[in-house]
């Protein structure tokens, strides 16, 4: 891998769902290191695009290319092993274990060791003290036995960023984590994604604007599966198309 | 979850240990040989636990490879008169042989779909074991297998040696399933049952995980069947049907899923139940049906689980 190798390329990536194109032809280019949101009204086809990145869902066409390989027709947890991981506008945790089961398991999940049987979990020091430090920078120390159903909101959506933060991902996909939290909440968020380490190429998919242009350096705006937009911050926020579909128009 | 009360589940198997190993000497021997078929199914309970309870798959056609070791037992001691070590690897190994190749198939479906292919399975097999007549005998089964001291040349005889040499046999298998879901492999099947989506995500191959669930459940299961074969010196269809397979799944979900020890105890109160009640009335599957529904409604987490987890 080359210094300057994008993190991410799309190339003309679509997926339909019968007729409707809910993401249709997107071309986008993601730096290592680089913080990108991705904005547009409800259902522009954001969370799908991330699906298509992430390898949730196939691509109906196009390609995804991640650090320079092809992975297109790869299922998730190779694409995840590939340095890719996410988190999901409805949070998916595991509600019946506790937070730091939830934590080992993302820190087994690129270890050859998640197919041992025949020593208990406990018997490695370094993947407890791995899940606890993750835990820890996240401010979820305090909850490691509590059962994660039973986290306020709030802490179920640091869960939920924490997770996809334990594999040492070079390519981090943030769906709408600020959605529902309380203005307190969202902050703290907020100052948690600002601290990522700088070398984790960043997608943000973001519905309010301040914290979008706030956080990232580029901007992609969605509109109806295509993109209406991709440029730097100012760019975007001059562009005319762009104040029409969201900010001009007072009912979207 | 688990380790919550840490005390509870030791305190649990120690008093079942000593019951069944200070009570036996004491006990008429129809009592010793209740006690040794609740052994042998629990090990099989716990197997199902394995894949039903830890990883959520709930499998109706696991009596299957019970039967399939301890009908392989039968063949090789009764018709090849082969000596104890082939009969118990023999039986093992087949019936592990054919969780390894029915798993490949099972492994890519869930839900509802897992629980028809497999009820199609154990349908399949004890069609089988009806008119493939040459090996399975049929209807009537296969008699005359050697009773497992004899067989494995143990100094002692009788039900009490077969009682502990059970014993001993289920130890080991305790152990070693205990070990299993307090792995690293073992919180992820916990994973999959939580959340498959975001397993798959987090970088995990669900499908491998669940195919060697299905292998390791079915591996313990063949160690029950080929113990079953010898306590009970016969094995037929019966072993192999839907009534088998239900009530096994009886045993894990009365006893608590995904606790090991839940099932142990559910394997116990259904030996129980069946053999009380059959003094009294014929009409055990009617018996087993109404338990059910009373413990749906009383336990829907199962005995083990009643105060463990408070409705959430
Ligand atoms: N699995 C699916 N099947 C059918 N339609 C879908 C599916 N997922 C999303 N869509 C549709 O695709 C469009 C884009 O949805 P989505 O990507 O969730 O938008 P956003 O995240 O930007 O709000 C919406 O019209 C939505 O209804
Ligand atoms: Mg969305």
């Amino acid at each position: 891998m080359t210094a300057d190798q994008p993190a991410l390329v799309l190339e003309q990536v679509s997926r339909h769902f019968g007729g409707l194109k809910a993401v249709d032809g997107v071309n986008l280019t993601v730096r290592p290191g680089e913080r990108h949101a991705v904005i547009g009204p409800n259902g522009a086809g954001k969370t799908t695009l991330f699906n298509l990145i992430s390898g949730e869902l196939p691509a109906t066409g196009g390609r995804v290319v991640l650090f320079g390989d092809e992975v297109t027709a790869l299922p998730p947890h190779q694409r995840a092993a590939r340095g890719i991981a996410r988190t999901f506008q409805i949070t998916k945790l595991f509600p019946n274990l506790t937070v730091l089961e939830n934590m080992l398991l993302a820190c087994e999940a690129l270890d050859a060791r998640k197919l041992v049987m025949h020593r208990a979990l406990g018997s490695y020091p370094d993947m407890m003290q791995r899940a606890k430090a993750v835990l820890a920078d996240f401010g979820l120390a305090a909850f490691e036995q509590e059962t994660a159903r039973n986290l306020s909101y709030g802490d179920q959506r640091k869960l939920e960023v924490a997770l996809s933060m334990a594999g040492r991902p070079r390519l981090l996909l943030l769906d709408e984590p600020m959605a529902g939290l309380s203005a307190g909440e969202s902050t703290s968020m907020q100052a948690i994604l600002t601290k990522l380490d700088r070398s984790i190429a960043v997608l943000l998919i973001e519905h309010d604007m301040d914290i979008a242009f706030a956080f990232a350096e580029r901007v992609t705006v969605l509109h109806q599966g295509r993109v209406l937009t991709e440029g730097t911050k100012d760019a975007v926020a001059a562009d005319p198309n762009v104040q029409q579909i969201y900010l001009g128009t007072p009912a979207q | 979850m688990a380790g919550r009360r840490p005390g509870r589940n030791s305190v649990a198997i120690a008093l079942a240990v000593a019951l069944l190993v200070v009570a036996p000497p004491l006990l008429p021997s129809y009592w010793v040989g209740l006690l040794t078929q609740m052994v042998i199914l629990a090990i099989l309970a716990m197997s199902l636990d394995i894949l039903l309870g830890y990883t959520g798959l709930p499998s109706l056609g696991h009596a299957a490879f019970f039967g399939v070791a301890a009908y392989a037992v039968a063949v090789l001691s009764v018709r090849y008169g082969a000596n104890f070590w082939v009969c118990v690897l023999g039986g093992i190994l087949i019936g592990t042989l054919l969780s390894a190749v029915l798993g490949l198939i099972v492994s890519h479906v869930r839900d509802v779909y897992f629980l028809m292919i497999t009820l199609a399975i154990g349908m399949v097999l004890w069609g089988l074991g009806h008119r493939w007549i040459p090996v399975t005998g049929g209807d009537n089964g296969i008699s005359g297998i050697p009773p497992l001291e004899v067989h494995a040349g143990l100094p002692f005889q009788g039900p009490l040696a077969l009682h502990y040499a059970t014993l001993v046999v289920f130890l080991i298998c305790a152990g070693l399933m205990r070990l299993v879901v307090r792995s690293p492999f073992g919180l992820t099947l916990r994973g999959i049952r939580e959340n498959e989506g975001r397993m798959k995500s987090l970088g995990f191959n669900t499908w491998l995980h669940c195919y060697l669930s299905f292998v390791v459940a079915g591996a313990f299961a063949s160690v029950s069947g080929v113990m079953w074969a010898y306590y009970n010196g016969f094995v037929s269809p019966t072993y192999l049907d839907l009534t088998a397979s239900s009530e096994l799944f009886l045993m894990v979900t009365l006893g608590g899923p995904s606790t090991l020890v839940g099932p142990m105890i559910g394997a116990g109160a259904i030996v129980l139940l069946k053999n009380v009640m059959s003094a009294y009335t014929a009409r055990w599957l009617l018996i087993l049906g109404i338990v059910y529904i009373v413990a749906i409604l009383a336990a829907p987490q199962g005995l083990w689980n009643l105060r463990k987890r408070p409705s959430a």
